[in-house]
């Protein structure tokens, strides 16, 4: 059998590499991909310990982040085809309207 | 057995996760992000969740990754390949990644929390009917407020992405 262990050093595998995404990359496209990675490895986390305590809240919340998650990707791609149309940029670093 | 495909998804799972960040098409990194979640997926039925799994599959590598094959196929990234991705630009950022990972690292190795070697046993099976029994009977609430707020970003994302500004 698998111990935990294993499971959870994959999800922090993959935590670090999504944050290291998230905060290197100056691409929008690839920061959205890389937020869906983190939450990818928060989910394999849930249903580790889920799975290791029979319990079934950890899928429960893996579920409700799943869907959050369709929610977020569907409001932040609206956002980027408004930005590229107005702007026509994809870099991070251009999008400093909000600074004021 | 499971150790061995554990293994295998895992390192196949990792190096496309390296390949989403260091690819500098996005459409690369687009497909290598649909290769790692087809992993995950794989390690969601080692991890008895088949529902999980499936779920994964339809949400993820379904709906999610055809919309941004469909957002970089509407707006020109030929631009955005040009720009390099210089792992040393931004210094203070790579420090605090490598300082979060080697804590998390330490901190799972050094608890005794995470050595559960043996899993809780199952019941007989009727992991779908428990879940569902779980999900409507005791999560019924959070479920109704879920569908309101992809009702939400439904509308929200049209209105977002409308051609005229109003």
């Amino acid at each position: 059998m698998v111990p935990l262990w294993w499971y959870i050093l994959l999800g922090v595998v993959l935590f670090v590499i999504g944050a290291a995404g998230v905060l290197l990359r100056r691409n929008i496209l690839v920061v959205l991909m890389s937020l869906e990675l983190l939450l990818n490895s928060v989910n394999i986390n849930f249903i580790a310990f889920g799975r290791y305590y029979h319990d079934f809240r950890g899928q429960i919340f893996a579920i409700f982040v799943i869907a959050i998650t369709a929610a977020e990707v569907a409001v932040a791609l609206g956002i980027l085809v408004a930005l590229v149309r107005n702007k026509s940029t994809l870099k991070v670093d251009d999008v400093t309207m909000m600074k004021g | 057995m499971d150790q061995g495909f554990f293994l295998l998804f895992a390192t196949v799972s990792v190096m496309t996760a390296l390949a989403v960040v260091l690819a500098r098409n996005p459409v690369h990194s687009a497909l290598a992000l649909m290769a790692c979640f087809l992993q995950i997926s794989a390690i969601f039925v080692l991890l008895e969740a088949p529902f999980l799994a499936v779920i994964q599959i339809f949400v993820y590598v379904g709906a999610i990754m055809v919309l941004f094959l469909f957002v970089i196929m509407m707006i020109d990234v030929r631009e955005a390949v040009l720009q390099r991705f210089v792992p040393g630009g931004n210094l203070p950022a790579l420090v605090l990644v490598a300082l979060l990972g080697c804590e998390m690292v330490a901190l799972v190795l050094w608890s005794d929390r995470f050595a559960v070697a043996e899993p809780a046993a199952m019941g007989d099976g009727d992991n779908i009917r428990q879940l569902s029994t779980t999900l409507f009977a005791d999560y019924l609430l959070p479920f109704e407020v879920a569908s309101v707020i992809l009702l939400a970003a439904l509308v929200g994302a049209i209105v977002l992405a409308r051609k005229e500004s109003g």
